[in-house]
């Protein structure tokens, strides 16, 4: 059975009126942290940004293992394009990170810290996808390369989520499931909606890439169908294509 | 570390999520731009289409059509 997607702007309106409810209540509901205090407040951005970029590099090692086994091209296209937003929020994880890191911390990095340091290489593992990618001409290969890449970065994600919560950390904080309670309901609620704005973010934003980039390579399909069908060279200015030889 | 009083913390906690949403924003409007061009692009294929279809007809009147001047055609053949 195939569960039927929503519209795009359907989706849009979703995530503005979830994203505006988790602002609202990081702000006005959700308590100042006993230790960090008002600074607490960026952790209802970064970590929501954090797991939805880790989740997105798994999702495009799903996308990519559908595609070695289907040789559908659809499924490289959704692993592209997942990785491409998840790129984005590792940016900004990697960067409101920093900033909490210089607020609580008095450092903008820490590199005896597992969290970060995991974190930073799963990104720049990732940030290797496009020149690889790009540096293949032929087509499928270039598919098939890519889709091989996203199965084997994607492998390490899980294993960032082990390092972290196997490492005796001295710095970042341990939220969840700890033995000392972790959060306080008021904070837990802010953090799962937030989460949910967050992945309804994502997910918006992956749509939009992929109907933007399918209108895009419909009308260059249909330039070259003209291009084809031309009896003498086009006069437009659209450059045009090699002449199909036997076509008229 | 101490917890950083109010006014201070609450730079921090501001540039953290302008950080974010100027990322989101910059991001769309890089999308925007691309689907501004596709539409563009798509605008020049029309006219291609219908000037074909005149010349099929045996007309060569239709050469060039009066939205071949528009300012958005020519600032999409410029792109090229």
């Amino acid at each position: 059975m195939k569960l039927k997607m929503p519209s795009l702007p359907v989706m849009a309106l979703a995530t503005t009126v979830v994203l505006v409810a988790a602002f609202a209540l990081v702000f006005f509901y959700a308590p100042n942290d006993a230790d960090q205090g008002f600074i607490q407040k960026i952790f209802y951005l970064h970590v929501p940004i954090a797991i939805c970029a880790l989740i997105g590099f798994i999702a495009a090692a799903i996308h990519s293992i559908r595609h070695l086994r289907t040789g559908e091209s659809i499924h490289d296209f959704r692993s592209y394009v997942s990785i491409h937003v998840a790129i984005i929020f590792g940016t900004g994880a990697l960067i409101t990170g920093a900033i909490w890191a210089k607020a609580a911390w008095g450092k903008w990095w820490v590199w005896e810290e597992p969290t970060l340091v995991s974190f930073l290489i799963v990104y720049l593992l990732y940030a290797t996808y496009y020149p690889l990618r790009y540096s293949i001409e032929d087509r499928d290969r270039q598919a098939r390369y890519a889709s091989v890449f996203a199965i084997t970065a994607g492998a390490f994600v899980p294993l960032n989520f082990m390092a972290v919560r196997l490492a005796e950390s001295l710095v970042h904080p341990r939220v969840f499931a700890t033995a000392e309670g972790g959060m306080p309901g008021e904070m837990m609620l802010t953090f799962l909606v937030a989460l949910a704005g967050m992945a309804l973010l994502f997910a918006t934003l992956v749509r939009f890439e992929i109907a933007a980039k399918q209108t895009r390579g419909q009308v260059h399909r249909l330039r070259r169908a003209l291009d084809e069908q031309a009896p003498v060279a086009p006069r437009s200015r659209i450059a045009p294509l090699p002449p199909a030889e036997g076509v008229s | 570390m101490p917890a950083l009083p109010l006014d201070e913390a609450g730079k921090y906690v501001a540039a953290a999520y302008l950080v974010f949403l100027a990322l989101i924003l910059i991001y769309v409007a890089i999308l925007a731009a691309r689907i501004q061009r596709t539409r563009d692009e798509l605008g020049e294929l029309v006219e291609l289409a219908e000037r074909r279809r005149a010349e099929a007809r045996g007309g060569g009147d239709a050469e060039e059509p009066p939205e071949a001047q528009s300012p958005g055609a020519a600032t999409a053949g410029e792109r090229r």
